[in-house]
């Protein structure tokens, strides 16, 4: 009798569970798919209300009376440099004090220091990067509403998130790897640049992608360092407007919903090549190297 | 036949911390003879065998005192080049880890490091060391293909090959053919017969059948110190310390 007891107890239990993890099972998935919905609906309403808005001379023409009409040309050149700017500034930045700090620091009290600051300098809002970058590069050291201030004040912004994936995926470079090419005479350096970069190029497009994205999507701290001029730029030295920020104005000031929503979509395609691009990258490198499947 | 001395390690004792790993350890390693390393777990073979080429280096904490004679000079001495210590002590790990690259590069990855230019200079180098390492004619074909899709086997045999590549005078071997199948470990150990003729090797193995096949001389190890080294027929035939018996019998370890 008590045997059978115990047994049926064993199996509401069981039952118990299954439900348990049905229901874990349900809400999971409905989180999923929420997301995707939500993720799919702001898309395709901004696609639907943009597309028909745009044609080829929206790409390049320059915009005129205050973006209500013409094109968005020099501002997608503006994106694009500026983008490259803080690049081209926050990469070696970023990995060589990625490589420092996982490779050749110490855990002493000033690397537990620099970690914490990085990660606070993370959830920091764009907007104090933005007055930081207006006071020091624009004011101070008189680089004006610039690409030059724009690009470096980005480059500031992205740098943790950049460090950060960039130490993540260092430190899955098997200790194996460095000890092999140690063996072989190789110096630290060597090491470092031949086996262990390589190793972990795709963590460090994803931090670089990541990096883009903030830059293509930041809107006030940008304003504050690189203007909203929409003249073509020629120089670093000039002031620029970028896509969001063109996107901010038209808006805010209600000056066109269809040039609004078209800027808009052609900010979501570039944000998606991008992506694209850098997944085509990451992949062409893996296929280099790791298993083929 | 005269047995020249290719290592002479005098009175090394190595400390983690203020745990000492090996204690007044000495051992003469001869010169184009296979010796093996027995011993059971965490009695300190990795640990020594490490010391060889001071891979002990790269870990904080590591005190190591004593002498060890490479061709007569003290390799912890302030002169030592490291790099061209490493370059003539090759090192073959337990687990295969072959660089995420293709076959080719990772055969040419040391002679490259060493400043080898030349694409035909590099050719042969590879050929030839991937000859030395018995494999050649299984990847002849595939020398541009990523060296992880190799099996487990071929990635070891091309570590190997990718030591050979910088013309090295000792390989290092920490039981290398541990994580291999049966195929492949009898694959390597007819490789050691041969590579013995050209080069000093020193392998560790917890595989007593292994030790006696492949070796010329055995070193027993036992909680940080070597209780004896002898021909590898005498410690299995007739060890003289009880200790060495009872590991080689199966009594303990
Ligand atoms: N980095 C280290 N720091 C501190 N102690 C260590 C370190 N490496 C090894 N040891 C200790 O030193 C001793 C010898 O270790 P070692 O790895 O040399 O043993 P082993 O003979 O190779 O064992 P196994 O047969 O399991 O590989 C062990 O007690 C181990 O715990
Ligand atoms: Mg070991």
């Amino acid at each position: 009798m008590e045997m059978q007891a115990s047994k049926i107890m064993i199996s509401n239990k069981k039952i118990n569970l299954n439900i348990k993890e049905k229901v874990s099972y349900f809400a999971i998935y409905l989180a999923a798919i929420l997301t995707l919905v939500a993720l799919i609906s702001i898309i395709g309403y901004v696609l639907m209300n943009g597309v028909k808005h745009i044609d080829f001379n929206f790409f390049i023409q320059e915009p005129s009376s205050m973006g209500r009409k013409g094109g968005i040309f020099s501002i997608i050149v503006g994106t694009i440099y500026l983008t490259l700017v803080s690049i081209a500034i926050a990469t070696p930045i970023g990995v060589a004090a990625a490589i420092y700090l996982t490779e050749y620091a110490k855990e002493t009290k000033l690397v537990k220091i620099i970690r914490f600051g990085t990660e606070t300098l993370a959830g920091i809002p764009s907007i104090i990067f933005g007055l930081f970058g207006f006071v020091f590069f624009v004011i101070l050291l008189g680089f004006r509403w610039s690409i030059l201030s724009g690009g470096l004040t980005l480059a500031i912004m992205i740098l943790p998130t950049l460090i950060r994936t960039t130490e993540e995926s260092l430190k899955t470079v098997p200790q194996s790897f460095r000890e092999g090419s140690l063996a072989l005479g190789a110096t630290k350096w060597q090491t470092i640049i031949k086996v262990v970069l390589p190793s972990s190029i795709s963590g460090i497009l994803t931090g670089l992608i990541l990096g883009i994205g903030r830059a293509v999507g930041e809107t006030a701290a940008v304003m504050l360092t690189a203007g909203s001029s929409l003249g073509l730029p020629m120089s670093i030295m000039d002031p620029t407007r970028t896509m969001s920020v063109h996107l901010y104005i038209l808006a805010s000031e209600g000056l066109s919903k269809e040039k609004t929503f078209a800027t808009a979509t052609v900010l979501i395609i570039f944000v998606v090549l991008i992506n694209f691009s850098a997944n085509i990258l990451a992949n062409k490198y893996m296929k280099r190297t790791k298993i083929e499947a | 036949m005269m047995n020249r001395t290719k290592i002479k390690v005098n009175d090394l004792n190595l400390f983690y911390g203020d745990f000492q790993a090996l204690i007044d350890i000495n051992l003469d390693i001869m010169e184009n003879k296979v010796t093996a390393l027995i011993g059971p777990s965490g009695c300190g073979k990795s640990t020594f065998i490490r010391t060889l080429n001071r891979m002990n280096d790269l870990i904080d904490n590591v005190k190591i005192k004593g002498e060890i004679l490479l061709d007569g000079a003290d390799i912890y001495d302030d002169k030592c080049d490291l790099i061209q210590l490493r370059k003539s002590v090759g090192m073959v790990f337990q687990k295969p880890n072959p660089f995420p690259k293709t076959v080719y590069e990772n055969v040419a990855y040391g002679p490259k490091i060493h400043g080898v230019k030349s694409k035909t200079a590099l050719d042969e180098i590879v050929e030839k060391s991937l000859r030395g390492a018995a494999l050649w004619d299984e990847v002849k074909d595939r020398l541009d293909k990523p060296a992880l899709g190799l099996s487990g086997g071929q990635q070891q045999r091309l570590c190997i090959a990718r030591c050979l590549a910088v013309e090295p005078d000792v390989l290092l071997m920490d039981e290398p053919t541990s994580a291999l199948d049966p195929i492949s470990t009898l694959k390597i150990e007819d490789l050691l017969e041969e590579l013995k003729k050209k080069y000093t090797i020193v392998i560790v193995t917890h595989n007593m059948q292994q030790a006696g096949r492949v070796s010329d001389f055995t070193s027993f190890f036992l909680n940080g110190e070597i209780i004896e080294t002898d021909l590898t027929d005498n410690i299995f035939s007739k060890p003289r310390d009880k200790r060495t018996e009872d590991y080689i019998t199966g009594r303990f370890g």
